[in-house]
């Protein structure tokens, strides 16, 4: 495996200097841009965005202590061919997800046809009793989802996790964008490249639709962050400007008669709609973790009185776990009778005695994770682990197997990004944003690309030295193309 | 047996609150050994109430009070007409099925001295009803009952175990924890518990464990009177521990401190008579 | 406008005049401590801590009173919760807190002036430390321009109105002081040591100049008091401040389509100081009128308070 060469989005697997040929005008872009060049225009993205304070980690004493996560100026592309296959194995994907978890908190006939064991789903804490046989407005639990991708081949994407909690890094997408046009434009020359400015509009739309009842007045939506020492309030502020919603604390509500209120300077207004950015855990202290600061509470009850929807709704973890994830091919399968158009990494769980017997012996060459871990830490990356590594792991694995799984190292896929030596394949990964709303899923073309930018390394986490890459999604030839935009804009 | 219930709760304030917010779990349901024939909650000051369920399939009443307030009273009072089953639990409401209380809880979760322990108790009785009812016995000797209400904090099961006495709620939680050690399904029941020999009110309700034991169905153990829940006890709520199935949990906005007061009375006119 | 942020951004503004009046205070009084013989300079500095109410604290951190403890209890010390440092914090928090509804101007006004003091662990209370304040009123006065600058919108509004109340409570206590606590015994009123202290209130509004342009006579007390209680020309007075209050009011209430007790408190104020005279002013007491006017300011930030649901 590991003596083959990584398949390169861009430059193929072949030794043709131009590459894939639909990217070809690209491949001379990366090889006749001055080196110097590229590094002058990194660097003033980079520095854009530190003065926009598009920041990561703990805010500090000191602002020189908030860090940038890198921005990586060579573009990744998808075709419009490559771009619809995914978008509808998204779509399939997340329609599955909501049904799902429409069905585990509500009559759980996939437990009573035993598609997935019971326990796996009942016994897990991700399964939350608190909202266990209420249903959200509309049946729509999961609004907001990032679904990550790997590709291993031209043809071959695969599903790596699904997050159907809050997941983060939108405002990467569209700030990267932002500036790849002011910093490359001969790139949106060179190729028709979809738009995904259209995000903000097109989440405000999904939140609004959601809204219980149908009263006449506007549904008011506001999105909920845990505060500014969050290590996301960036994405967070950005946001809320952006929809031109409230940015709201926990102070800022208060719930009354099992409605929920904001407090303004004009008196209380009734909020329909909360895009929330604070986990289940710590969003109502009366019904969930009591130590809370962030919480509102009283929140719970307005969510189980139906008065108020959450986006994402409480209890959605249940869908993005570790433990559940192996048996999402099923899952998709029960609920949209086909087979699953996106496929999973193929995946050992280690509470099966074979499986766990199997990832023992081959521990040397697997991935193996914590089905309750997450950002990169609590796994094992059995090729380039030392001796003392693997058999930690091994006495971790015999002691509690039904903590984790495990997967094969696969060849991810590679795209040419700017390092200090010039431009060299480096690991990506791919996690597209889909809104669900009544109007149905809605996917902006395009997406957060992570890139680990050490060489070899197959870790794209930011918290491990990951780094992003503006996401270019291609539009259809000229005939298609007029067509593709009238729909779009008929849905819009 | 006819259990008239009065059961009062007192908040005061140091400082003035301008807004309280509560999740009452306190009406019990009626089912097959249990009856209510009346229920009422009363609050002493101008609140909205809103009745729900949770995911157990409790009764709430949430309460909002809006503020400047500086005490509350929270009465609750019925009566219910209850039969002996053994303990047996038959009829309830049961909107979860018994394998998702065999999930770890934050005031349940086993250590190894309650996961031992229980083995122990399994390898002795040698059947799971057995070894539940010898877990029962065992806590009632370990932790000696304290008489007074339980502490602003609760206890986590692994400290419960560790002390000499301890209140309902570490009898009831180390029962917990060491019947889910065993894989058996087990929660926390609120509650109320008469006594013949009654000294008068008492500063707080009840609480005790049910299991789901196997060919039996869900089963009542009380470790504090090492005894089966009969014709005494009513029901009330039920969770994972007592953080889910707690009476009364608020929240409220203004600053100092706060002093509660709770006077729990269960009579029998037709006992006491 | 969300109440939290109508919150943060009034306590901006009163916690950054707040520093800058503690400021010019602590200027003020190097400079009186320098032209008088002892004990007055002694007194100098007891009566600053007076002003801002701040004996008993002081007092209690166990220093000896004398130029170098006291103007750096007043400068520094993060004890105190309202030293300079302590408001500059308040208000780089609060900013921090709603970073997004402060132009970029004004909030970094304020970071500069909070990163200014940070590395600073002393002052001498003596002519080294003027240096230190100048800069500190730089920044100030660099807010007020920034915030001048800023859309006229209730965020603006609520930032002057935080700065209008605190000015109108700061002046209010500085002749109070001046007029009851000051004067050590023997010395004459009317005498060089009552004149130094006079001239110094008024380098503590910086309303020297202003004095001259609107006074044709001398230095006199009463006409100080004048000018610092009834002259709506002098913006520091009690009368400008009270008619700015309301104006700003009227400026919200005309966003929000809702006027309240504040309102009302505010205009009561406002009729009363413009039927007030000083003679009336004198007569009934001095120090009872400004006991009675800081209550009235107190009641009415209360009211403020609960009108736009800040807590």
């Amino acid at each position: 495996m590991t003596e083959r060469r990584a398949f390169d989005e861009i430059m193929g697997q072949g030794d043709e200097a131009d590459g894939r040929p639909e990217f070809a005008a690209l491949a001379r872009w990366i090889r006749e841009t001055p080196l110097g060049e590229l590094q002058r225009r990194q660097a003033a993205a980079e520095a854009a965005f530190r003065t926009l304070g598009i920041t990561f980690a703990v805010y500090g004493e000191e602002e020189a202590s908030e860090r940038i996560i890198p921005f990586d100026i060579v573009p990744r592309v998808f075709t419009a061919g490559e771009w619809d296959g995914l978008q509808a194995g998204l779509e399939q994907r997340v329609l599955a997800i909501n049904a799902f978890l429409d069905d585990v908190y509500g009559e759980r006939r996939i437990l009573s046809e035993g598609v997935v064991p019971a326990e796996l789903i009942l016994a897990n804490p991700q399964f939350r009793t608190q909202v266990a046989g209420a249903r959200p407005p509309h049946g729509i639990y999961a609004h907001i989802c990032g679904i990550d991708l790997v590709r291993t081949g031209p043809q071959d994407f695969f599903v790596l996790e699904d997050n159907a909690r809050t997941p983060s890094g939108v405002s990467y997408m569209l700030e990267n964008r932002e500036a790849m046009i002011r910093l490359c434009p001969e790139l949106f020359e060179m190729f028709a490249v979809r738009p995904v400015d259209t995000y903000p509009d097109t989440l405000l739309e999904t939140l609004r639709s959601v809204a219980p009842g149908h009263g006449g007045n506007e549904p008011v939506c506001v999105l909920l962050t845990p505060g500014h020492f969050n290590s996301a309030f960036y994405e967070h502020s950005f946001l809320a400007d952006n929809l031109g919603i409230e940015l709201v604390e926990a102070a800022d509500l208060e719930v009354d008669d099992d409605f929920v209120w904001m407090r303004t300077i004009e008196g209380r207004v009734k909020v329909d709609v909360i895009y929330r950015r604070i986990d289940d855990d710590y969003i109502d202290p009366l019904w969930f973790r009591p130590d809370s600061m962030l919480g509102i509470p009283g929140l719970i009850s307005a969510y189980l009185a139906g008065n108020v929807a959450l986006a994402n709704a409480p209890g959605t973890g249940i869908a993005d776990d570790k433990a559940i994830y192996s048996y999402m091919p099923e899952i998709v399968k029960f609920y949209s009778g086909g087979e699953a158009r996106l496929p999973n990494v193929e995946t050992w769980r280690c509470r099966e005695p074979e499986a766990l017997r199997y990832t023992l012996d081959n521990l040397d060459k697997l991935v193996v994770k914590l089905v309750d871990g997450s950002g990169g830490y609590g796994m094992l990356v059995g090729p380039t682990a030392t001796a003392a590594q693997i058999e930690d792991f091994r006495a971790a694995l015999i002691a509690e197997p039904h903590r984790y799984i495990a997967q094969p190292t696969l060849a991810l896929s590679t795209v040419p990004t700017l390092v200090e030596q010039g431009v060299a394949p480096r690991h990506v990964d791919f996690r597209p944003f889909c809104l669900t709303g009544t109007g149905g899923v809605k996917i902006v073309p395009g997406g957060l690309t992570r890139v680990a930018l050490r060489e070899g390394s197959l870790v794209v986490n930011s918290s491990q030295g990951g780094g992003t890459k503006d996401s270019l999604v291609l539009a259809p030839p000229r005939e298609r193309q007029a067509q593709s935009q009238f729909q779009f804009q008929g849905r819009g | 047996m006819r259990l008239i219930i009065q059961h009062a709760t007192i908040y005061s304030f140091a400082e003035p609150q301008s807004r309280l917010v509560q999740l009452l779990r306190v009406t019990p349901s009626s089912y097959a050994g249990q009856n209510v024939v009346d229920w009422q909650i009363d609050v002493d000051c101008d609140a909205r109430l809103k009745a729900g369920r949770d995911g157990h399939g409790n009764e709430t009443t949430m309460l909002y009070v809006n503020g400047p307030i500086r005490r509350i009273r929270v009465a609750v009072a019925g009566e219910v007409l209850t039969d002996d089953k053994a303990g047996m639990v038959g009829g309830s409401p049961e909107p979860l099925p018994p394998i998702l209380y065999t999930r770890p809880s934050p005031y349940a979760a086993p250590d190894r001295a309650i996961a031992e322990f229980a083995a122990a108790a399994l390898a002795d009785a040698g059947d799971p009803l057995g070894a539940m009812h010898a877990l029962m016995a065992g806590i009632h000797r370990r932790i000696a009952f304290d008489q007074a209400p339980p502490a602003n904090r609760v206890r986590t099961a692994a400290e419960a175990f560790a002390a000499d006495k301890g209140s309902y709620l570490d009898h009831a939680h180390v029962m917990i924890a060491a019947a889910r050690s065993l894989g058996l399904p087990t929660r926390f029941v609120s509650g109320y518990l008469f006594r013949s020999n009654d000294d008068g009110p008492r500063r707080a309700g009840h609480g005790w464990a049910e299991v789901h034991v196997p060919d039996y169905g869900w089963i009542g153990f009380d470790a504090v009177n090492d005894h089966c829940p009969d014709a005494n006890y009513v029901r009330v709520a039920t969770g994972l521990d007592h953080g889910e199935a707690a009476p009364l949990l608020g929240a409220r906005t203004g600053g100092g401190s706060e002093y509660l007061e709770v006077s729990v009375s269960v009579t029998a006119p037709e006992v006491t008579a | 406008m969300l109440s939290r942020t109508a919150a943060h951004l009034y306590w901006i503004g009163r916690y950054v005049e707040r520093a800058e009046f503690t400021a010019r205070l602590i200027e003020a009084t190097i400079r009186l401590d320098s032209l008088a013989h002892t004990p007055a300079g002694k007194g100098a500095w007891e009566s600053a801590l007076a002003v801002v109410g701040a004996e008993w604290s002081f007092a209690a951190t166990g220093a000896e009173q004398g130029p170098a403890p006291v103007s750096r209890y007043m400068t520094l010390d993060t004890t105190n919760p309202n030293s300079i440092r302590s408001c500059l914090d308040h208000a780089r928090s609060n900013a921090r807190a709603v970073r997004t509804a402060l132009s970029r101007e004004a909030w970094e006004a304020i970071n500069r002036a909070w990163l200014g003091l940070r590395n600073t662990h002393n002052t001498s209370g003596g002519p080294g430390t003027l240096a230190l304040l100048d800069q500190l009123k730089a920044e100030a006065r660099g807010f007020e321009g920034a915030l001048h600058r800023m859309l006229r919108n209730e965020a603006s509004f609520f930032v002057r109105l935080g700065a209008t109340m605190e000015r109108a409570d700061n002046t209010a206590r500085l002749i109070d002081v001046k007029y009851h606590l000051l004067l050590p015994e023997g010395e004459k009123v009317g005498g060089p040591i009552d004149r130094d202290q006079w001239t110094t209130i008024l380098q503590t509004v910086s309303a020297v100049t202003s004095y001259r342009w609107l006074y044709r006579e001398g230095l006199r007390p009463r006409l100080v008091v004048d000018m610092l209680v009834l002259r709506k020309e002098m913006p520091r007075s009690l009368a400008a401040s009270a008619e700015e209050v309301v104006s700003l009011l009227n400026l919200i209430g005309k966003r929000t389509g809702l006027q309240g007790e504040a309102d009302r408190l505010a205009r009561l104020r406002q009729a009363a100081l413009n039927r007030a005279t000083l003679t009336g002013i004198i007569q009934s007491g001095l120090h009872e009128w400004l006991s009675a006017f800081i209550a009235d300011n107190a009641r009415l930030d209360t009211a403020i308070a609960a009108q736009f649901r800040f807590a």
